[in-house]
């Protein structure tokens, strides 16, 4: 236990309480300037800076919510009698074994706008009925689009693993529940909505909280996929927080962190203990 | 006995064959096609990859294809992966004993100290951690772009995860056991060693795996905390790659394919155990 203690002093909370202060000053990492609020007022006027909350959001509560519902219909699917389950659990848990980068750059080319396979699908599609059109601009749209179809992209990778933890908990559910309410005339819908949710909580807890977290603090994808662009239409908390480190604006890139960290505390600890309270209930 | 064995293989109803056949189909173009994209690409020449489309290459060229990604900045890629095994190795093998011991103790025991590392244990869940502080803290102890530095990160980071699923776990393993050990004169080292760690077996196996797959892949904390060519990773390669051969396809796709490889060959292998690991130890996670 004391090495687990040591590491997370060492790694974890001193950094954490060094950040709140280094994020008043600008910094070289080899000295420092105390500049005030200087850092987290620069950081609110900037207008791309803004776009990443509001991204940081949509990202996060995407991404969860359809890994919620896509996960518990596919984990219901393949818990049903099947005579291929092993296959297609398989095939839809393999994504969320690979590279989050590799990923990113065969969506990145499967989307190109231009190039890419999924535009000249649609617009070979379009031409038969008599349309024409460039297809969508998935990754270099203006507005929303290029950080949906990065969350689609997340969902795909990520699906798997929220389907396996949702399996996990079926599983424990008793198969009498099942039975008794077959020989009370239940259909399969009413069992799903009756049986299968309520007792399944648990697991669709750990899938929101994970998922949430997950979709709050990362940046690979978006980062393999659009670097944040066109412009700083993709961008997000941590990634932004990324290039004003490469910029060499540590100061600013801390105060960046420390946004993050209130952001992501302040958003999650209300859901978890408002999950906890439905547990509780339940 | 003859009402007992009938009971025990009740009919099994399947589903629909149509149904399953669609979910086939539905599945396999989801999630099989990108990955044939990969395969098909890395193994065409530089013109027709060129053309992105979705067709098998005429002609295969995924050896040569392969080779030249090897051979590429003085076999970089080889480096790069001696890097990440060692790194992914180590620091799997460290968060499993660490991580492991923790959950043990923090159940067990209720006392001041326990409560607070539970406390602590959900902080680092939930707080992202912070970087640049990070990287000047490792400055001062002289670990900063070193393996060993990078190793302890990653067990940091990935040590809250691992020592909440272990205390899950060992909530469901009785007492009585520790005590009849401690009886027979079984102690400390001996009595975690001997007796729980390997009844941890199942959920060490789903701990092993979800470190093993974030680590493996792990682009943003070697960026940050390893800089420097020869402490690259293999995700830092594909990155770097990416900006050097842009329209290079097959040879980005030849990268791509190799990274993929790793996890493929794993998962042919461990299929029914990864799947069964996973779902062991995640229930109450």
């Amino acid at each position: 236990m004391y090495p687990a203690f040591f590491l997370y002093v060492l790694l974890f909370f001193l950094p954490t309480v060094v950040s709140l202060f280094f994020s008043l000053t600008r910094w070289s990492l080899q000295d420092w300037q105390f500049v005030g609020l200087d850092n987290f007022v620069m950081y609110f006027q900037e207008a791309e800076l803004r776009i990443g909350f509001r991204n940081t959001i949509i990202y996060a509560v995407l991404t969860s919510a359809l890994k919620v519902i896509i996960g518990l219909y596919l984990a219901n699917f393949l818990t049903s009698k099947l005579r291929s389950k092993d296959w297609l659990r398989s095939v839809v848990f393999f994504p969320t074994l690979v590279s989050t980068i590799g990923v990113g750059y065969t969506f990145g080319v499967l989307l190109d706008p231009f190039e890419g396979p999924v535009n000249k699908g649609i617009r070979a599609v379009a031409a038969n009925i008599g349309l024409v059109t460039d297809g969508p601009g998935w990754l270099t749209d203006a507005n929303l689009l290029p950080l949906l179809s990065i969350a689609f992209v997340d969902v795909w990778k990520g699906v798997g693993f929220a389907t396996l933890i949702y399996i996990a908990g079926m599983a424990s559910i008793g198969r009498e529940y099942y039975e008794a309410s077959a020989v009370d005339g239940a259909s399969a819908r009413r069992q799903f909505w009756s049986i299968t949710v309520p007792l399944v909580r648990p697991a669709m807890f750990s899938v929101i909280i994970l998922s949430f977290i997950g979709g709050l603090r990362s940046f690979d994808l978006i980062w393999a996929m659009t670097n944040g662009g066109p412009g700083f239409i993709s961008d997000v908390i941590a990634s932004i927080n990324y290039k004003q480190y490469q910029a060499g604006f540590y100061g600013l890139a801390t105060a960046g962190n420390v946004i993050l960290f209130i952001f992501v505390t302040a958003l999650v600890i209300p859901l978890s203990r408002f999950l906890n309270k439905r547990e509780v209930a339940a | 006995m003859n009402l007992l064995s009938r009971k025990q293989k009740p009919k099994v109803k399947y589903r629909s064959i149509w149904v399953e056949i669609g979910a086939i189909l539905v599945t396999s173009i989801v999630f099989i096609f990108p990955f044939l994209f990969i395969l098909f690409t890395a193994g065409k020449d530089a013109k027709s990859a060129f053309k992105l489309e979705f067709s098998i290459p005429e002609k295969w060229y995924l050896w040569e294809n392969l080779l030249t990604v090897i051979q590429a900045d003085k076999y970089l890629i080889v480096r790069a992966t001696y890097n990440t095994l060692v790194l992914t190795i180590f620091s799997v093998t460290l968060l499993v004993l660490i991580s492991g011991m923790t959950g043990y103790v923090i159940q067990r025991k209720t006392n001041r100290v326990t409560s607070t590392a539970s406390f602590m244990v959900l902080t680092a869940l939930i707080i992202p951690p912070a970087i640049v502080p990070t990287i000047w803290v490792l400055q001062q102890i002289g670990l900063y772009k070193t393996m060993t530095g990078m190793v302890l990160i990653e067990v940091a980071y990935g040590m809250a995860f691992a020592i909440l699923i272990f205390r899950n776990f060992v909530a469901t393993i009785p007492r009585e056991l520790d005590e009849a050990a401690i009886i027979d004169g079984c102690t400390g080292w001996a009595l975690y060693f001997r007796i729980i760690f390997p009844l941890l077996k199942p959920v060490t196996l789903t701990i092993i795996i979800i470190a093993t797959v974030s680590i493996f892949n792990d682009f943003v904390n070697p960026l940050y905390f390893l800089p420097g060519e020869k402490n690259a990773t293999l995700q830092q390669t594909l990155y770097n790659f990416q900006g050097r051969y842009s329209t290079q396809w097959h040879l980005l796709f030849a990268d791509i394919l190799y990274i993929t490889i790793f996890p493929l060959v794993a998962f042919i292998f461990f299929n029914k155990k990864i799947i069964a690991g996973m779902t062991a130890g995640s229930v109450k996670g």
